[in-house]
């Protein structure tokens, strides 16, 4: 007898599609009732998930499914179904509340657009398909929703329509995950020839449980492997990271939104729903799967949090942050830290939304400006963001004990420590960890700290400005000052939960750890100091007093690009990755695309031609044959006829002497013949 | 000498042939009549000259058909010059190379 909400956990995405389907119908000037119903498909939706994670308590490792029969075809039957676990009712509670706030930012965010109704539509969209990502229980419905939410990400990427900079980072954005996605398709054809189910948990005969892994046998680690490359797409792993720093162009809380705590943490929530997948034949806690995955978030972690040092756009600089966590993220997944990872990802949507949003609010009372050098000294100005924003730092760069992110921070470290393949990993995070605390730091000093640059430094020619709409310029008469209530309540209700959310994750009380390993949740203060605690205290301290040191009199310049300039440009540009896809992948997808071309112009083209020119060969020849053998042959009998009559008119002459002397000639012809006969 | 039936023969045939001359090339209507008729006596000739050099001279056959001959060439000859007077009355001609209506 399954649960009501176990039956029905499609309601939590099926409301806010509702929502978004019926505010596009909407015309655009309603903007008070789109948002009215985008807000209240999400409480619902919160609502659901409330209800829902509270039936996952009733006992540790609570797994409930609900399957149903979607069409079959000959023999086969395609099954589709929902299910609920810890895992599951963790991330339907972070997407909602998240979502929530979110979308309340955006009222006052957005609140000048001429598009307002379009971007709460999209919104709703992009959280129905991302709650239908996360209660899935096919692979078929998983995708569905996966590939929804791309679009989703597409469509608010570009959301200002008349920019043709979002324009093009929508479609790469969507165009690199679709890489990815190839890779995601292939794995779920592979799986269902192999296991021939794609449910997930199916009463012992999913593709996850017993009967179904062993069935897939050796084929496991492809498979994984394949899932993997659409969750690194997604997840912005790399080497199909480049369409996150440019998702960007889109407006913050979308970015906050996607790009920080729900679609990107739908990477590792898929590696973390098919773990048994990747674990299969475990090895000491080590398969080649999982060690690729391992390398790969390494390379990631190292490597973007390496570029955001460089970074002068305040959301890219975040941007890097979470493409460096994601990776973190995978890292603990792959040394077999599960739910470290998946604390850290519930985390991770808490504060990178909150530094978002916070970074949202500093850019609208800036007038839209986003370069970091021309901001400075607001932490008087915007005392409600500036303290929220402290917040979300420590817990990015992971300050113990009354934010949340050292503690999973803290996990993590731990478990890539005990990795038995390698001790490499642990050292490059720990690496990483200092990384993040010396670009968070340079961060706050550039935006809070110091006097305020205005636009005049834009005089001296030295930066090239980031600037996007002014419409607000008129409104505060060119000052920064703090963001309304409606943009900074958020703001405040996040940075309170990052705080609150540490208490349950503490090594003292780790209910969230013992929840979603479906362990029953014990307390033992004795736990709470450890030594990796100090650790990572040490490096974080490491970080930040690095960060202070370089950057305390920065003002407007950076000093890296003073003394380091080649490293400095180095990094800035990226690491010139996306000119290298430029040069090779894209400019072979150009060859092929010429040559496709091509051939279409003049070899298919050609053929149709060639057809149509035989046709019209063949009709001019019949013409021809027609008017000139044809037409040409009656005339020329008509004209021999006419002849034929005008020689035998010119005998009538009219002259009876004429006839008479024929008469004569012909009797006289007879009687000679009559003569010669006889 | 005394006339063979040669003789008649190739009067009759040189009186045929100037009737045909006649005919053929004199331009007023009455000339071609009177070829006509020239024409006619030819034959007659031809008839009364193979009667009495014939097989039963005494049988009056070749002078009946004679006499036939004559009473007909009179009768054509009255329709002719009726033809002739009723063309005279229509086209005030009797110049045979001018009645060309029926020109094709």
């Amino acid at each position: 007898m399954t649960p009501w909400i176990v039956t029905n956990l499609w309601l939590i995405p099926a409301v806010p599609l509702a929502a978004s389907l019926i505010i596009l119908l909407l015309a655009n000037s309603r903007g008070r009732m789109a948002r009215a119903l985008a807000i209240t498909g999400q409480v619902v939706a919160l609502t659901f998930a409330i209800v829902a994670f509270l039936r996952t308590l009733a006992e540790p490792g609570y797994r409930a499914s609900h399957n149903f029969t979607w069409f079959t075809f000959g023999a086969h039957t395609l099954r589709l179904g929902w299910v609920l676990d810890p895992l599951t009712a963790a991330m339907l509670l972070m997407i909602t509340f998240v979502g929530l706030w979110i979308f309340v930012f955006s009222i006052g965010y957005m609140a000048g657009d001429r598009n307002f109704t379009r971007f709460f539509a999209y919104l709703s969209f992009f959280s129905a398909a991302m709650l239908g990502v996360v209660i899935a229980n096919s692979l078929l419905l998983l995708f569905v929703c996966w590939e929804l939410v791309g679009l989703a990400s597409y469509l608010l990427i570009g959301f200002w329509i008349h920019k043709p900079s979002a324009a093009a980072a929508a479609k790469k954005a969507f165009i690199t995950t679709r890489i990815g996605d190839i890779a995601l398709f292939l794995g779920i054809l592979w799986l269902y020839r192999s296991s021939g189910t794609l449910l997930f948990y199916d009463e012992g005969n999913g593709c996850l449980e017993a009967t179904g892994l062993l069935a897939l046998g050796t084929s496991a680690t492809f498979v994984a492997l394949l899932i993997f490359g659409g969750a690194a797409g997604k997840s912005g792993q790399f080497p199909l990271h480049v369409w996150l720093p440019d998702a960007m162009e889109g407006p913050t809380p979308v970015s906050a939104l996607i790009h920080a705590a729900t679609m990107v943490a739908a990477g590792v929530f898929l590696v973390a729903r098919v773990y048994p997948l990747f674990s299969l034949g475990a090895v000491d806690g080590v398969t080649p799967s999982l060690t690729v995955v391992v390398w790969i978030g390494v390379i990631t972690a190292l490597m973007a949090s390496l570029i955001a040092v460089a970074q002068f756009d305040i959301k890219r600089i975040l941007a890097y942050s979470t493409v460096s966590q994601l990776g973190l993220m995978m890292v603990s997944l792959g040394v077999g830290g599960v739910a470290a990872g998946i604390m850290h990802l519930l985390a991770h949507g808490f504060f990178k939304a909150l530094l978002f949003l916070g970074s949202g609010s500093v850019i609208h009372s800036c007038h839209h400006e986003q370069d970091i050098r021309k901001m400075g000294g607001l932490r008087h100005l915007m005392p409600v963001t500036f303290l929220t924003y402290a917040i979300g730092m420590m817990t990015l760069s992971g300050v113990p004990f009354f934010f949340s992110g050292a503690w999973t921070k803290e996990e993590i470290l731990h478990a890539t420590a005990h990795w038995s393949r390698s001790s490499v990993p642990s050292y490059l995070m720990m690496a990483g960890v200092v990384l993040t605390a010396l670009y968070m730091t340079r961060q706050m000093i550039f935006v809070f700290f110091g006097t305020r640059r205005e636009a005049s430094e834009l005089a001296t020619g030295q930066v090239r400005p980031i600037r996007h709409r002014t419409d607000s310029l008129r409104r505060t008469g060119g000052h920064a000052q703090e963001s309304p209530r409606v943009m900074t309540v958020p703001l405040i209700v996040l940075a309170v939960c990052t705080t609150v959310l540490s208490v349950v994750l503490t090594p003292a009380w780790p209910w969230l750890h013992d929840y979603l390993n479906g362990e029953p949740a014990h307390f033992q203060i004795g736990q709470l100091i450890q030594p990796m605690l100090f650790v990572s205290l040490a490096l974080v301290a490491a970080g930040v007093w690095l960060g202070i040191l370089l950057y305390r009199n920065a003002g407007g310049t950076d000093p890296l690009a003073q003394t380091q300039p080649i490293l400095f440009r180095f990094l800035e540009n990226k690491m010139w990755l996306d000119e290298l896809y430029a040069k090779t992948v894209l400019s072979w997808s150009t060859m092929f695309s010429r040559a496709s071309d091509w051939m279409d112009r003049y070899i298919w083209d050609g053929l149709v031609r060639a057809i149509g020119a035989a046709g019209h060969f063949f009709g001019i020849v019949t013409t021809n044959f027609d008017e000139r053998a044809i037409n040409a042959g009656v005339d020329e009998s008509a004209t021999g006829t006419r002849g034929l009559g005008r020689f035998m008119s010119a005998g009538h002459s009219g002259q009876i002497q004429t006839y008479l002397g024929a008469v004569a000639v012909g009797m006289l012809a007879l009687l000679i013949l009559y003569a010669w006969l006889a | 000498m005394t006339p063979t039936l040669q003789t008649f023969l190739i009067v009759s045939a040189a009186l045929f042939s100037i009737g045909l001359l006649a005919a053929l090339s004199r331009q007023h209507a009455i000339f071609v009549l009177i070829g006509i008729e020239m024409m006619l006596a030819a034959a007659n000739l031809n008839f009364i000259a193979f009667w009495r050099f014939g097989s039963q001279p005494q049988s009056p056959t070749g002078v009946m058909v004679a006499i036939f001959s004559i009473a007909i060439a009179a009768a054509e000859a009255a329709v002719g010059l009726a033809l002739v007077i009723a063309v005279y009355r229509h086209y005030r001609t009797t110049n045979v190379t001018k009645l060309d209506q029926l020109k094709g």
